[in-house]
């Protein structure tokens, strides 16, 4: 059996989300990472663009900013911020791949602040790119830790959309038709979204978690349908690449999941 | 929705044109110094830096401007750490337009800024990244605002000061952005002539549009070239010397952060800064040492390793971008 840690395991999962040919916008950390993983593995024309201009880079090594030079290394274009939001505008991204501080049922996202907004008790950055990223891509896909601190079920504040009050909101908020989120991969299980409800619901665990580890970790009720598939572990290959290639220096995947 | 956001930055589309009618387009050099540069921000000046976060910042300027003491500016918080996380260390301005602000991205966040940020001395209107570089496309445009699919639905848009309008060819919903007229930018590029025609390698941002869009616009440059290098071959002009009104030669300006195709940031000094903020005195130590007891920006170069770092960074760079992998 292989031996891996939370994020390896995070981002191994999520490199296999993407179809080849598939188009995406990446942020710096571990959906960077799971993007690099998929154009080795099982996407090699996948076509990854960067909010600050760069367009289909080859990634020579993990980004530290997603305007740095390795997002430019052998890209085919280098804009501006406008023409990669307007390319989400126009429908020409699939995926779009966050991460944030707090999440709730409908997968509205918090990266704003935690506690009164005129004087929080926590100051995140903002929404960066990510609320145009949610409000404009055909699907959302987030890779967090899951906890209970993190899954609630009243968010302090909405800094990028999901379903927002449920089913039709979107649409009511002015908000492209048939976007939203899609799946949310923690350290413990694959969830999506309910149809009916745009609820989150889960698909699959993750090997040696139970029901009951992930339903202590979310501070709302997670709709289960049935009972849920295992999550196919890591192979050997996503590891090996995904250390010796991806991150050789270890700047994602020794970090704490937390 | 209703936003409930203050208004920063916003004129009158008229009133620019008025503006921009006066504004000198004779071809003269703008050649001059860091501190004649600053002097040109004035007290209660709405101010955008150029790059994006921790590349192409104009780090020379920002560390001159925080000598000057300059105070009761506003900033535009787009896509910036290093920037606007001097300009509050020096406690510079006490408004902003904020899309992404505090964190160094992958780096992580220098704790004493964070809490700066929440103490509520800094009022920030929110905004998405997205909706700022459209904010001064719009302006770039000579308009009042432009209709985006973004923010909807949400607290960025109540906490902006964006406004809901409706297509009169659809009848959709738009979120309509306010133009942003910055009344200085600052914006630091691979190369000028002395006439401030500049140019660009790598991402542009929203630089072109924050060129096109403020009232005075401050180039700092690695290098000065002869303005044959723009008429020989006219695409290499990102930014004309028309929009520009001072150009200052800075080389390893945007030091510690990346010059993209010349120098990679400076990792070990970034973490140096997020270690020193983590209390108030050992970041006042910090600040002193590299910013304030220093005479210019040299010094601070010199205090970080000088010319042995810089060519370190210059060969990281080459590695990275032109290489494609460290050796």
């Amino acid at each position: 059996m292989n031996t891996y840690n939370d994020i390896e395991l995070m981002i191994c999962v999520a490199s296999r989300i993407f179809e080849d040919g598939a188009s995406v916008s990446v942020g710096t950390g571990i959906p960077c990472a799971a993007v690099m993983l998929a154009q080795k593995l099982y996407a090699p024309n996948i076509l990854i663009t960067f909010e600050a201009g760069a367009v289909a880079p080859v990634l020579p090594a993990m980004p530290i900013s997603v305007g740095d030079s390795t997002t430019m290394h052998k890209a085919l274009q280098t804009g501006s911020t406008c023409d990669q939001m307007e390319m989400i505008q126009r429908g020409l991204i699939d995926y779009c791949f966050l991460g944030g501080a707090q999440i709730d049922a409908y997968g509205n996202i918090n990266s704003t602040v935690i506690g009164d907004y005129k004087k929080p008790k926590v100051r995140f950055p903002g929404s960066g790119g990510a609320n145009d990223f949610a409000s404009m891509a055909w699907r959302i896909v987030m890779v967090v830790p899951h906890s209970i601190r993190r899954f609630t079920n009243k968010i302090d504040f909405i800094t990028t959309p999901g379903y927002l009050t449920g089913p039709g909101a979107r649409e009511q908020a002015g908000l492209p038709p048939n976007t939203g989120p899609y799946k949310i991969i923690t350290n413990l299980a694959v969830m999506g979204f309910d149809e009916e409800t745009k609820r989150m619901t889960l698909e699959s665990i993750h090997p040696g978690v139970s029901i009951d580890d992930i339903k202590n970790n979310t501070g709302f009720e997670l709709i289960i349908k049935q009972t849920p598939k295992q999550t196919e572990p890591p192979t050997q290959e996503e590891l090996r690449i995904l250390r010796e290639e991806v991150d050789p220096f270890k700047a994602v995947i020794e970090r704490k999941a937390e | 929705m209703e936003s409930i956001g203050e208004l920063l930055g916003f004129h009158h589309p008229d009133e620019m044109r008025e503006f921009f009618r006066k504004k000198s387009k004779k071809m003269t050099s703008k050649l001059t110094d860091l501190k004649q540069a600053v002097s040109l921000v004035k007290e209660g000046d709405y101010i955008s830096i150029g790059g994006f976060g921790t590349v192409r910042i104009p780090t020379a300027f920002i560390n001159e401007l925080l000598r000057a003491k300059k105070k009761n500016l506003i900033a535009a918080c787009f896509t910036s750490n290093v920037d606007t996380d001097l300009l509050a260390a020096g406690k510079t301005f006490n408004k902003a337009d904020a899309s992404y602000i505090i964190s160094f991205e992958a780096l992580g966040a220098p704790k004493v800024l964070k809490k700066y940020f929440e103490s509520g001395s800094i009022q920030l209107t929110e905004w998405s990244n997205g909706a700022m570089g459209w904010r001064y496309k719009a302006a770039a445009m000579g308009l009042s605002y432009l209709p985006v699919r973004s923010m909807l639905g949400t607290d960025t848009q109540k906490y902006s000061a964006a406004k809901e309008v409706t297509c009169p060819f659809t009848g959709m919903k738009y979120l309509a952005v306010p133009a942003l007229y910055p009344d200085v930018a600052v914006i630091h590029v691979h190369a000028a002539d002395i006439y401030g025609n500049s140019y660009i390698r790598g991402v542009l941002v929203a630089d072109v549009d924050i060129a096109k869009a403020s009232k005075k616009v401050i180039i700092t440059t690695e290098k000065i070239v002869p303005t044959e290098f723009f008429r020989d071959n006219p695409q290499n002009t990102t930014i004309p010397f028309y929009q520009v009104d001072a150009v200052v030669v800075t080389p390893y300006g945007s030091y510690p952060c990346n010059m993209p195709y010349e120098y990679f940031m400076d990792v070990d000094h970034l973490r140096e800064f997020l270690k020193a903020a983590e209390d108030e005195k050992t970041f006042q130590e910090y600040l002193d040492k590299n910013i304030y007891n220093c005479n210019d920006f040299y010094e601070y170069l010199d205090n970080c390793g000088g010319i042995r770092r810089l060519e370190y960074l210059k060969d990281l760079e080459s590695q990275i971008i032109i290489e494609g992998g460290l050796r």
